[in-house]
């Protein structure tokens, strides 16, 4: 007979919810689901207050996911969620974000907040400002304020076709543009980090700083 | 079924105000009928502008409470037949006033005015937002001054949020002299900044204020180049196409450039 899907051992610190990594997560969801629910086993969960602890194997799970199990268990009021335990590795999977692209105007007094890199296709405005925890690519006039990097991320930048911003935040650093620019410096431009200072460059000097993301002829990345 | 058109612009002392009394009289120039509403309650002026300050008996408020009828609230100009002032209060309570009641009221009034012009108040507060409430289309107005379009950059990201077309910009009090000598922002930087379509540009002049405080609108004026400009601007919020004045040669540029859309 196949082994069971979900497979339950009472401890002292509660229930332990073993699911099998081999199998597919939908299908042991249907198991465990089946054995919370199920009229015949139903009332055996009935009882005092008990910590469940699900031990994910060698599984990482996303937060949909965990949603899914948490909402199962919702059936069983007792049965509290106390941990989810993955072998050796933080149990939940973060989405690495790529590339999202938006467009239209940041006016004044609006506020684009994202997660992860942004391609942004249009301007901002003076008063308007831009946040994301990753680098800000802007296609269009830079007049507000960026924030690249917003949970810490120092390796973040801010490039614009236009780069005339009020004020430019990279992780934790701010910095503030010449009163006056140099009419002659236009085109595109960058903004990075560097020794907790943040440095303006043309788009070419890039590779420079990023050798990893530097493109070569034979189609591998640089190494 | 005609159509309401609020003037607004976020600062204050741009002309919206000498914008909303031009316009409106423009637009009843070309034989349109048109009413024309004063939301700055507490600090009304556009009946001063259009010299019928001395004929109020009931203003907006008194409509909206039900203590007249709207009939009897209309102000009816003194050279056009067909432009009709909605007077605001001076000294009466706005707290009761909700944005919903004055919808209605421009809904009734578009029964039978073929355009209503609402004239906004400064800033974005309450009054703003009753001002909007009625209006299908809005014209934002602002100087060639950075706190005027920051703050006209502003007005049009809430705009954008209420149910109304993209609004249409009037650039006022353009002096060609300052722009030329690079101390003033030109037309084509504004434009791009706010990214909208333009509708106009009205030079600065003095004759504006010496026929605002005669209580006659500069439109009346055929010969100035400000009435020109308001005229103009009425002619194509009708949908006609018109160039822009050559109030300089760089503007000429422009006009090829952009397009006109008039209002649908």
């Amino acid at each position: 007979m196949l082994k069971a899907g979900v497979t339950i051992k009472g401890t002292k610190e509660g229930l332990l919810f073993f699911l099998d990594d081999t199998r597919p997560f939908d299908e042991v969801m249907v198991e465990l689901s089946d054995k919370l629910t199920n009229q015949s086993h139903a009332h055996m969960w009935d009882g005092p207050l008990m910590n469940v602890i699900i031990k994910l194997g060698k599984r990482r799970i996303t937060a949909v996911e965990e949603n899914e199990i948490r909402t199962i268990f919702t059936s069983h009021e007792n049965l509290v969620i106390h941990a989810f335990e993955s072998e050796d590795m933080p149990y939940l999977l973060e989405l690495t974000p790529s590339l999202q692209v938006r467009s239209g105007t940041v006016r004044s007094g609006q506020v684009l907040t994202h997660q992860g890199d942004l391609l942004f296709m249009g301007d901002i405005n003076p008063g308007g400002a831009i946040h994301s925890t990753g680098s800000i690519y802007v296609m269009g006039a830079l007049r507000g304020l960026a924030h690249a990097g917003s949970n810490g991320d120092v390796s973040s930048i801010i490039a614009a076709s236009l780069l005339r911003p009020t004020q430019l935040r990279i992780a934790d650093t701010i910095s503030r543009p010449p009163d006056q620019w140099n009419d002659k410096d236009i085109g595109m431009r960058f903004a990075f980090l560097e020794k907790k200072q943040i440095m303006v460059e043309r788009m070419s000097y890039l590779s420079r700083i990023r050798p990893e993301k530097d493109w070569k002829e034979n189609g591998h990345l640089h190494r | 079924m005609g159509e309401s058109i609020v003037i607004t612009s976020g600062k204050g002392g741009v002309g919206k105000t000498t914008t909303s009394a031009n316009l409106a009289t423009a637009l009843a120039l070309t034989g349109k009928k048109v009413c024309v509403i004063d939301t700055d309650i507490g600090l009304r002026n556009l009946d001063v502008l259009m010299g019928l300050e001395n004929r109020i008996i009931y203003d907006i408020i008194d409509v909206l409470e039900e203590r007249c009828q709207v009939k009897q609230a209309l102000i009816r100009d003194k050279r056009c037949k067909e432009l009709y002032l909605l007077p605001a209060a001076q000294t009466k309570d706005k707290s009761a006033l909700r944005p919903e009641h004055i919808r209605d009221l421009t809904t009734d009034l578009k029964e039978t005015f073929d355009y209503v012009v609402i004239d906004c108040p400064a800033g974005i507060e309450l009054g703003f937002q009753y001002a909007v409430a009625g209006a299908d289309q809005a014209i934002v107005v602002t100087t060639p001054e950075n706190t005027a379009i920051r703050d006209a950059d502003r007005v049009i990201g809430l705009l954008e949020k209420e149910n109304i077309g993209s609004p249409k910009l009037v650039i006022n009090r353009y002096r060609k002299h300052m722009t030329k000598d690079g101390s003033m922002m030109d037309i084509d930087e504004i434009v791009s900044v706010l990214s909208i379509d333009l509708l106009g540009i009205v030079p600065d002049d003095e004759q504006v204020i010496r026929a605002g405080n005669l209580g006659e609108p500069i439109v009346f004026e055929s010969r100035n180049l400000c009435g020109k400009a308001y005229r103009n601007i009425a002619k194509r919020i009708q949908g006609e196409m018109v160039p822009l004045l050559a109030l300089d040669k760089e503007i000429k540029t422009i006009t090829k450039v952009k397009r006109w859309f008039g209002f649908s």
